[in-house]
């Protein structure tokens, strides 16, 4: 195994470290690995610990305030909350202000803290580390780098963490549903959002909520629209606009929010040597969310950038169970089946394969994301083959859009040969 | 002659007040006047001020090159900057250990990608040789894959130059400032100068500069406006050369880039600078970049669609797998270019005042040559200098990807729990770290600043994490 990320010699630094074992470590405390370690506690699991590295855990969630989490609906400091609780509750152990800074080897962690540095050896390891958004930088937008930029992500613990003062004039770029969280924000913090913009030719929420963005809220939605700069110093001045029709327009703004095109928060995954799944840029798991390194598991946003936090918790539910099997047949090696692949129009599918060892469960389901808009017009037929054998087809109703995922069925798994050549899923207008 | 204070002033704010002329103004705070400031604080007898228009140190040029501690190899042997390369190569890489400033030796390889460039290797290496480098290699295509397996295919051959350096360009001017500062030397920010007089004083006379806080006195000037020498140049009415500003735009790739690449990968130099390279930083990003855009504009300090497209064709061909990596940042900086191909310093000891102008491409490298070579020049052209004195030395923070940060640091965490708490966490920097830069001889005034000295929202997520708790730490602290 490598060490963590980019850091070499990091292997010669065990010295100093108190060197700790547990049943369960799990890394990140948000929807994902509270739910997990809830009902590994919950299940007498021995030891199951939760390594968070802010203050508070909770993950996302503590900074949305908004509605809209898991059932009951209900605001995202209460769902981070309430998850928190009942980890606790079950018996887990919740540790914040923790770092872990890299996997030396499979199942061990090196961890910061202001207690010190520790090295951490666990029975079974669940990553539950999240996802970002990409801020301007990552999404190469030319011009100047003045004060005023940031992501939803920012904005809201700006906002609601800190009650910082943003600016008077923003502008959005995007229209996953988390930019209208943005939205949301922006005008508690009394500032007025001048232009959403979007490249694509229609927002990627549905058209209720955008046309309640537009007409109740009245922020001007720009389709088919391209920041082409950044402008200003010291301060933001404005951005240029590129429009469909190769015009350019200036907008003066003080706040530029860039929001979704999440990305993995995978570096630790990645730098343990974890196999990665090129199409997600998180870690490769199997249906039980076991990554190729036995003992080492994944769920959450890592995995799929990014769900809803009910799916982030759904799965850590999920892998509580596969943690469970694990742990009480700890010397059985694990063994996977077929992986699974998209071609355009699908972007990912994840889980990326199915395990070999396990008895085929066909309640799990799959999530698949679309690589640009489809129009719900005219409908598609999803398809799984495998070695040339179709498993599974079924009909894809409404829009998919590129900001979350389409779930679908597992039913065909029994069906699938494990010993068999990838699964394909592809995606085809239905003809009438 | 004033006896200099302990310690000098770093101002921001308010009127210059100064009623007593200092004996040198040095104008302009990146590498190269930060660095002339501390050779001159060495002497104890005079009395120095560092005046600056921007609010930090190292905001200008300084903040936005390549980063790389040049050996000089492919310099025009015999100019004034090849000396001054090959010297502050030494000078700065001893200093850099002495101080902390992070820097490593990974080397470089110019890679030839046609029979042309091949053919030219030889000959480079012949050329650095007469820069006095005699370590130059040429290697073939096996060699050169065996060190680099991700380099793009069709690549001929390399000269391999093993002592072509990796330093922290922001640590540097930093360490230059907090040690003159610390020696007496007054630090007078957001001062931009406006122009120029010359008074007849009790005796001595001398320059009154106007600046945008107030006049100052100084019997002596030093001109390291970087970009603007040519502008401060004419306030003393010389019009010796023009600066034309050569923009290079680059890209940084997030860590896991790192490990695709072990030297600094360099062009084959063609007429118009050194051409794209990729290079790993201390921090342990990988760099694309520079272009070379002769411009009019010196604040034009701003990317561009093509500038980026341009990057992307050639980071392409060089480390094809670079691309797939995340983005952390992109940036530019503008190199100050003038008529010739050389540095213009020039001392006019009738006027009582030095240009050091036209340090293009590598002034981070040459910047303690080039303050001792100016040093020289003030006392030939008579200034009393006095014996130097050597200055106590700073420690500056570590920030380097392979020294031991302080959140690895086991004996720092338990004397202060505050280096075990991480803030920012892509780049893994304490709250420890924050409090103090924020406290330290020149606190930043900007979370750029804050930035440059500690790293905190230079990472992957640049904010969605760490931002706003950024902002609560560094807004605390003016309050
Ligand atoms: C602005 C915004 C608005 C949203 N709105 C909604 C909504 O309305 N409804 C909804 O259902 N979902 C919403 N989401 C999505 C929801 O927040 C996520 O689905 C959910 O938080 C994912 O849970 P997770 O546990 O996978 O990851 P996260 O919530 O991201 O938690 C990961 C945790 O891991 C920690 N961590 C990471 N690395 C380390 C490490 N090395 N050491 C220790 N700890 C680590 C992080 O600090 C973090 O607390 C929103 C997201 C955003 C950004
Ligand atoms: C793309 C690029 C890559 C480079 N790569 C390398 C490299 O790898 N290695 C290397 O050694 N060098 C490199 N360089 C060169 C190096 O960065 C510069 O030579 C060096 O930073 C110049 O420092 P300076 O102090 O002269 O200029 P600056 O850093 O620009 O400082 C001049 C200062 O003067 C101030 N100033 C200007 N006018 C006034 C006024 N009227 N009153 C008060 N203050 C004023 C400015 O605000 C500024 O802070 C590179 C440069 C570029 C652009």
């Amino acid at each position: 195994m490598v060490n963590g990320t980019g850091g070499t010699g990091e292997a010669g630094r065990a010295l100093g470290r108190r060197v700790r074992e547990v049943d369960v470590l799990i890394v990140g405390a948000g929807p994902a690995g509270l739910t997990a370690a809830e009902h590994l506690a919950a299940a007498d699991c021995g030891t199951v610990e939760v390594l968070e590295r802010e203050q508070q855990a909770g993950g996302v969630p503590r900074h949305c305030h908004h509605g809209g989490f898991g059932t009951p609906w209900t605001s995202g400091p209460r769902f981070a909350a309430a998850r928190s609780r009942a980890a606790t509750d079950a018996g887990a152990v919740v540790r914040t202000s923790t770092t872990v800074t890299g996997i030396p080897e499979a199942r061990t962690v090196d961890v910061t803290g202001p207690d010190g540095l520790e090295r951490i050896t666990a029975r079974a390891l669940v990553l539950a580390t999240g996802a970002r958004e990409r801020p301007r930088a990552a999404r190469l937008v030319p011009g100047t780098r003045p004060a005023g930029i940031l992501t939803t992500g920012e904005l809201q613990q700006a906002v609601h963490l800190y009650g910082q003062y943003v600016g008077r004039r923003a502008v959005v770029v995007g229209t996953e549903p988390v930019a209208y969280a943005a939205l949301d924000t922006l005008r508690r913090a009394g500032v007025t959002v001048v232009a959403q913009l979007t490249d694509l030719d229609r927002p990627q929420i549905p058209p209720l909520r955008a046309a309640d963005a537009r007409l109740r809220r009245t922020v001007p939605l720009l389709t088919r629209t391209t920041l082409t700069e950044v402008l200003g110093r010291g301060r933001l001045t404005g951005v240029r606009l590129r429009h469909a029709d190769g015009r350019t327009t200036q907008v003066p703004c003080d706040t530029l929010v860039f929001t979704g095109d999440f990305v993995p928060e995978a570096e630790l995954a990645r730098g343990a040597g974890l196999r990665m799944d090129r199409a997600t840029r998180g870690p490769l798991v199997d249906t039980a969310f076991r990554t190729d390194v036995p003992g080492v598991f994944a769920v959450g946003n890592v995995l799929h950038a990014a769900e809803t936090a009910a799916t982030a918790a759904a799965e850590g539910h999920t892998a509580a169970a596969a943690v469970r099997r694990l742990l009480a047949h700890e010397d059985r090696p694990h063994a996977f089946g077929p992986q699974l692949a998209v071609a355009p129009p699908l972007r990912w599918i994840t889980p990326g394969r199915l395990p070999r060892d396990l008895p085929a469960d066909d309640t799990q389901r799959f999530l698949v994301r679309a690589a640009e808009p489809l129009p719900a017009r005219g409908g598609a037929t999803l398809t799984v083959t495998q070695d040339g054998r179709t498993l599974h087809s079924e009909r894809v109703r409404g829009p998919l859009r590129t900001g979350n995922s389409r779930e679908i069925s597992g039913s065909w798994v029994r069906d699938a040969a494990l010993d068999g050549g990838p699964i394909h899923v592809t995606l085809a207008a239905t003809r009438r | 002659m004033n006896a200099p204070a302990a310690e000098g002033r770093v101002t921001r704010y308010g009127p210059l007040q100064d009623s007593a002329a200092y004996d040198v103004v040095v104008i302009g705070a990146g590498v190269v006047g930060a660095g002339i400031a501390r050779e001159l604080a060495r002497h104890r007898r005079v009395r120095v001020a560092l005046v600056e228009a921007s609010h930090d140190v190292g905001d200008g040029t300084s903040k936005a090159n390549t980063a790389i501690l040049h050996t000089g190899f492919d310099a025009t042997p015999g100019t004034l900057e090849a000396r001054l390369v090959r010297e502050g190569h030494a000078l700065l890489g001893a200093y850099a250990a002495e101080c902390g400033i992070p820097v490593e030796p990974v080397g470089a390889l110019l890679v030839a990608w046609d029979e042309d460039q091949l053919a030219a290797l030889p000959g480079l290496a012949a050329k650095a040789a007469r820069n006095g480098y005699e370590a130059a290699r040429v290697v073939d295509a096996d060699a050169l894959y065996a060190r680099e397996p991700h380099l793009g295919p069709g690549a001929l051959g390399a000269l391999a130059v093993p002592d072509e350096s990796i330093i922290c360009p922001f640590t540097t001017p930093l360490a230059y400032a907090t040690q003159a500062v610390r020696a007496g030397v007054d630090l007078h920010l957001n001062s931009r100068l406006q122009h120029v007089t010359w008074a007849e004083g009790e005796g001595v006379g001398g320059h009154t500069l106007h600046t945008e806080r107030g006049p100052l006195h100084a019997r002596w000037l030093v001109n390291a406006a970087g970009l603007h020498a040519d502008t401060v140049d004419r306030m003393l009415g010389r019009t010796t050369f023009t600066v034309t500003p050569r923009r290079g735009q680059l890209v940084v790739f997030d860590k896991p880039a790192r490990a695709l690449v072990h030297h600094i990968l360099l062009p084959v130099p063609t007429a118009l600078g050194k051409g794209v390279l990729v290079a790993p930083t201390v921090f342990g990003n990988v760099l694309l970049g520079p272009t070379a855009e002769d411009l009019h504009d010196k604040t034009a300090t701003h990317s561009t669609e093509q500038g980026l497209s341009a990057l992307h064709t050639q980071g392409a061909r060089i480390l094809p797998e670079l691309l797939e990596e995340e983005v952390t940042t992109v940036y530019a900086g503008l190199r100050a270019a003038t008529e010739e191909d050389d540095y213009r310093i020039d001392s006019w000891a009738e006027q009582r005042y030095v240009t050091v102008g036209g340090i293009r491409s590598t002034g981070l490298t040459a910047s303690l040559a080039i303050a001792a070579h100016v040093t020289g020049l003030l006392a030939e052209a008579g200034l009393d200098l006095g014996t130097p004195t050597s200055l106590p030395p700073v420690r500056m923070p570590s920030l380097g990807e392979r020294t031991q940060r302080p959140y690895q640091d086991p004996g720092r965490i338990a004397a202060d729990p505050d280096y075990g708490r991480i803030v920012c966490h892509c780049e893994r920097v304490t709250l420890g770290e924050i409090r103090d830069a924020l406290g330290s001889t020149v606190p930043p005034a900007s979370l750029e600043g804050l930035r440059r000295r500690t790293r905190a929202r230079g990472g992957r997520c640049q904010g969605f994490h760490c931002g706003a708790a950024l902002r609560d730490l560094f807004d605390g602290e003016l309050s």
